[in-house]
This record gives C-alpha cells, structure tokens and sequence, in this order.
C-alpha cells in the first residue's frame, strides 16, 4: 500500500502532551489532512493544555481557546466571521474530548451540525475526562475503572454503556460521518480528506487511547488502537450521502486480548467480559444490518 | 453643530436597537429569543432577510452559544453583535467573562428583566447588575433615542484601542423595549464614516498563527492581562467622555456624560437613578421644584466603569443622597449603593440611603419618589423597600 500521509508536520515538536498520547497523534493527522488554511476551536480538555503555555503554541494553525461547552457556537462563529470576509475557502475545525463532546458539549455540537455550517468537528475520544484526571464520561465504556467510578469491594467500575456520539450525528443526518482510528492511519487521512472535500457540517469521533487513563505500556498506543478495532469493540465505519459503510478488519482478535492489555478493564471476572462480548457482537450485528438497508 | 441627514420616525425602543445595529453594520449576528428582547432579533432578521442589513444572523440553540459564537466571530475580524434578557443573561455568564477576557469590543443588548422563580417576565435591572464584574463596560439608556444611539457609541467606545472590551447596552423591559416614542433615525452614511470598520490586532491570521486564550502559569503574565483590562476600563471614563461629546457633534445629539444632572446645580437632596424609571423621577424632581424644594436627580447612564468622580462632584453640599435601586443584591445594600458610598467615603460627608424599587416590574409611581425624597428630608427612618407589601 503507497503511503498517502501528508509529509507536511502542523503540530510542532515540544507539546506537552503524555508518552504514548493518541490525541497528539489524531491532531498530527488530522491536522496533515486539512492543511494550513484552517483555524481550530479547542474547549477545555487535554488538548487545551498539549499547545503548550503562552506565548508560545505547537500548532502552526490559528488556535481558538472556548469554554467547555461552547465547541459547537465556535466554530459556527468562525465559520461566519470568515465567510463574512470572503474566506469560504479557509477550513474550520473543532477539535474537542469526549466530555466536551459527548457531554458538556452535545448541545452546542448537534445544533451546529443542524444549522448546516461548513465545518469539521472531531471528537478525539480517549474514552474519560482524562485531563482532570481519569472520570467516566458518557463516552466511557461499559466495565471501565475510572477516579468517579473506582473499583472497590463493591466493584464499582461504569455500569453503563458507551454512547456513541457518532451514532447521533448519523441519526441526525450530518452529511459526513465518520469513526476512525490512530492506528489505521491511511484510513483516517483518507476520512479527514473525504471531509474536506464535502461543504456543510462533517463529525469524525477518531479513538485516542490514553496510557495513563487506560493503564497500558507507553509504547503500545497503536497495538490498543488496532485491537479496538479488530476485536469489533471500536468499529470504523463512514455515513456519506445516507449510505452507511462498516470496515470489517482482514484480522480479528480476541476481545479479552484487548481489554487484557489494559489496567483499567484488569478487575472484571469472566462473566463480565462475556457481557462485553455479547454486547460488542450485537453491536455488530446492527451496524451489518444498517448496512444491509 | 453639524447639519446632517437624519429622519424622525416612531419606533419602540426594540426596534430603535435593531435600528442602530443596522447603522453600525454588524456583520455577525447570534440570537437566542427571550421576552421581551424577542423583537429585536425578530427586526434585526427581517432586516436582513429585506436586504437593508448586510449581514449573516444565526438562529442559535441558546445564549451561552450566542455570546461564544460572537465572540468566535467577531476574533475573526468582523463587527458582531446579540442580544438577551434576563436568564439569557444568566445563562451566558461564563461566556461574558470569556469575551472580555479576550479584549473583543463585542456589543450586545439587555432588555432588563427579573429573574425566576417565580417566573416573571417584566422590568427589573438585578440580570446585569449581576454581570457587573464580567469586564463589560454597562450602559444603561432612559430613552429609545438613548438605546439607539448608544450601540453606536458601544462599538466606538470598545473598539477604541485603549479599551477594546464589550459593551452592554440596557434598555427596561415594556416600558423602553415595547413603547413607541419618536427617534431620530441617524443618517446611514454618517454613522458608516463615524464608525468605519472594525479594525482589530490580534485576530484569527494564517499567515501568523497564534493561540488566543492559552494556558498561563501563576508566574506568567494572567495577573498582568487582567490589570491591563482593569486599567482600560477605568481609562474609559476620558475615552468615554471625548466619544460622547464626538457623538453629539456628529450626530446632532444629545447623549449626556457618564451621568446626567438634573436639577442638580443647587440641589440639597437627590437621588441616583439608572434606566427608564428616571423619566418620572424627573418629573418628581420638578414637581417638588415647583413646590420650592431644592431637589435633583443624578441619572447613571453608565455604570461600568463607575462613574465615581462625576457622582463626587454632584453630590458635594448635598444634605442627603438617596441610591434608588431596581436590583436586589442578598445579606448586603444594593451595588449600586455600595459603588457610591465608596466613591464618597473619606471625601464628602454626605446622609446616603439605599431604597429597593420596582422588582418583577412593580410600578415606580410618581408617589414613590416623593416618598423617598420625604424619607431623605427627614432622615429619620429606616425605610429601604418602596411600594412593597400594604398597597
């Protein structure tokens, strides 16, 4: 396979992001595929910190700073304030976790995506509130040990499922939508490409594995990326027009092998991961037969 | 005094906004509707679907995301603009913090409304008294000619580079927003030249990037951005003054100072007031005139940046002050009180009373205030509530 990732580098050396960061990877991509012309809203998150401190940024793109909530109201401002200039041609990017996405965020998000804006918003899903430090958000799957759902004798880890954000902004209708992984990185330029390509509102949820929040070796951000994706739990998929189309990686594995490498699945017994499993294939099901129609 | 173009016309006091929005060409325009600011961005949006306003409004899904999206706008380098009331307000606080924190010379409208529960939807001023220490500079307009006037004069004021910070601009509900009194429609082509463009220097630049809000450290320079936003909003007070003598001149007008005097000159006892219900106290004033008291009125048209000094020299000789609030503050006196009586204390010895009026949009009548000049004639009571409980 050619390599088709821009050589261009938009995120400079120095960021202060963790060893082993899949947000600071997704930025790098991302920011490969739209290129220099675009300005980035970011709200309060990892990547609110990862820039680096003023005066100084690691990001060779403009970098609005917004409240937690306000993603969404940002970049439809800065879509219109350069339109209102004549800059159609300029890209706008929110860049947010998935508290400030899937939560805090929703709103501002969803009636972004509604009004129709020429924007992308990537949600960069590291699956917990992982900059104050590691609490379950929506977007935190079922069996997670987080700080606000600790593991005791109780064994309290999240009892909820996932929410799928992407799967929202497909219910609502937004032209582009797109899941998308660190480790399929050809996948995800292609993705951001497609994006840039279409005018109106994109949503593209890239998963972005966090060793200190996931409990895993530094060095196997990919390999966690990668089985997320071919044990099924973190399915890459695109809706483009209202055509749904699902990635069926050529190598599967193990959902154990998955939540084995990580610490924060490290508590659950045989009966819960089987739950996962059932979960994860059920899932699957309805995202085949979404095809399927 | 300049002979300009200009047309006298009917309008409420909302429609007279959307007027001076439309004379200030504001390019972005977020709203969330909320009564009685409704028909603001209900005028604004039919201006602009007429083709009289060259500008894109943006329906949003909420204050919060009204003022973020402005301020998101308006860092790109374009004039824009909202408008709310009461919990609009509210809900936009964290946003007001972010604009003026990021030095935009935004402008936005309140039409002043209570707050619930229990729900009500009429006059009262506590929503932006509230926002007294967002960083915005707080005008408070008695007229339609006032609220119109007085979006023109935000965006020169703020935009002025030894501001650069938003300006809220107030206007009571019912009797400003949906009360039609004659105004002086201001001549297009003046206020284009009188404004001109927005011209900012730090905005959103491709070809030189930078972050606009990053982190900073104790030891890196928040405390000094934040003393330079204090020091500009207290140098406002000059700026204010020449922008609103220009604006005169220009215009034909007749906006006052930061306050304006009434009856003042040899007044022995006077009340501060702020907002539409200065009207009657005015005519109060000179009913009691005519009965030979020495009473006068000091109107606040701007209440950030205070306007201190300008109270000190009014109220030098007086026998007694009254501080008329329409805003209630809990477990102390009123803001407004606790602003003057720390702009006089140590300079002037003058008897300053505080009294509540008009909450929920109870009505301030013309007895009232002769109640409270009575009450600061006789000083001897404790009377603080006005036209409350026995009717």
């Amino acid at each position: 396979m050619p390599l088709t990732i821009p050589k261009e580098e938009y995120v400079n050396q120095g960021h202060t992001a963790c060893a082993g960061c899949g947000a600071a990877l997704a930025m790098r991509y991302v920011l490969k595929g739209m290129g220099p012309k675009t300005a980035v809203a970011i709200p309060a998150s990892c990547w609110a910190i990862i820039p680096g401190e003023y005066p100084y940024t690691a990001l060779k793109v403009p970098l609005l700073y917004t409240t937690f909530a306000s993603t969404g109201a940002a970049i439809s401002g800065l879509r219109e304030g350069l339109n209102a200039q004549g800059k159609e041609d300029y890209n706008v990017l929110a860049f947010a976790g998935d508290g400030g996405t899937a939560d805090i965020g929703l709103q501002a998000l969803s009636a972004a995506m509604e009004r129709g804006h020429d924007v992308l918003f990537v949600m960069y899903d590291n699956e917990a509130y992982m900059n104050t430090g590691i609490q379950r958000s929506s977007s935190t799957p079922y069996g997670a040990w987080t700080t606000t759902t600790p593991v005791g004798l109780k064994r309290n880890f999240k009892k909820e499922k996932k929410k799928y954000v992407s799967d929202l902004m497909i219910a609502q209708n937004v032209p582009y939508v797109a899941t998308a992984s660190i480790g399929y990185p050809e996948d995800l330029e292609r993705k951001v490409a497609i994006a840039k390509s279409i005018k109106g509102p994109k949503f593209i949820q890239i998963l972005s594995p966090c060793p200190p929040g996931w409990y895993y070796n530094t060095a196997d951000t990919i390999k966690v990326s990668r089985l997320a994706v071919e044990s099924k739990v973190f399915p890459l998929y695109e809706f483009k027009s209202g055509k749904f189309t699902l990635f069926k990686p050529s190598k599967t594995t193990s959902i154990a092998d998955y939540l084995s490498l990580q610490g924060r699945f490290k508590h659950l017994n045989d009966e819960e991961i089987k739950s996962i499993e059932e979960a994860v294939e059920e899932r699957w099901k309805l995202l085949l037969k979404k095809e399927q129609n | 005094m300049k002979s300009v173009q200009s047309s006298r016309r009917i309008m409420t006091g909302n429609e007279a906004v959307a007027t001076g929005v439309k004379l200030s060409r504001v390019k972005v325009i977020a709203a969330y509707p909320i009564t009685p600011q409704t028909t603001i961005a209900e005028k604004i949006a039919e201006m602009v679907a007429n083709g009289e306003l060259d500008s894109k409004f943006i329906e949003v899904e909420s204050e919060h995301s009204a003022m973020s999206m402005i301020t998101a706008s308006e860092i790109t380098g374009v004039r824009s603009y909202t408008a709310s009331s009461s919990h609009g307000i509210l809900y936009m606080h964290e946003a007001l913090h972010w604009a003026a924190g990021m030095r935009l010379p935004l402008v936005m409208s309140v039409v002043n409304r209570a707050l619930g529960p229990p729900w009500n939807i009429w006059g009262e001023q506590t929503d932006t008294f509230n926002q007294r220490d967002t960083g915005w500079l707080q005008m408070y307009c008695e007229s339609n000619q006032e609220a119109l006037d007085s979006i023109m004069l935000g965006y020169k004021i703020g935009e002025n580079k030894k501001v650069l910070l938003p300006v809220m601009n107030m206007l009571d509900a019912f009797t400003l927003s949906h009360t039609s009194e004659p105004v002086e429609v201001r001549d297009l082509k003046t206020a284009a030249d009188y404004l001109g463009d927005l011209d900012l220097d730090f905005k959103i630049d491709f070809k030189n990037p930078i972050g606009y809000g990053s982190l900073i450290s104790p030891d890196g320079p928040y405390m000094e951005m934040k003393k330079d936003m204090r020091d500009s909003m207290y140098n406002a007070v000059g700026i204010i003054k020449n922008e609103i003598s220009n604006f005169n001149d220009q215009f034909d007008a007749e906006l006052p100072g930061l306050t304006e005097n009434f009856m003042m000159e040899d007044a022995d006892y006077a009340l501060i007031t702020a907002g539409a219900i200065s009207s009657t106290a005015k005519y109060t004033v000179r009913k009691l005139r005519k009965r030979g008291q020495k009473v006068g009125l000091i109107r606040l048209y701007f209440y950030r940046p205070f306007p201190g000094e300008e109270i000190l020299k009014a109220v030098k000789g007086l026998k007694g002050l009254g501080v008329v609030e329409r805003n209630l503050s809990y477990g102390q006196r009123g803001p407004t009180f606790e602003d003057v009586v720390s702009s006089l204390y140590g300079r002037v010895d003058v008897p300053v009373r505080n009294y509540v009026v008009g909450l929920g949009g109870r009505d301030i009548r013309v007895t009232d205030y002769e109640l409270m000049f009575e009450n600061l004639i006789e000083g001897n009571n404790d009377m603080e509530w006005v036209n409350v409980g026995v009717k």
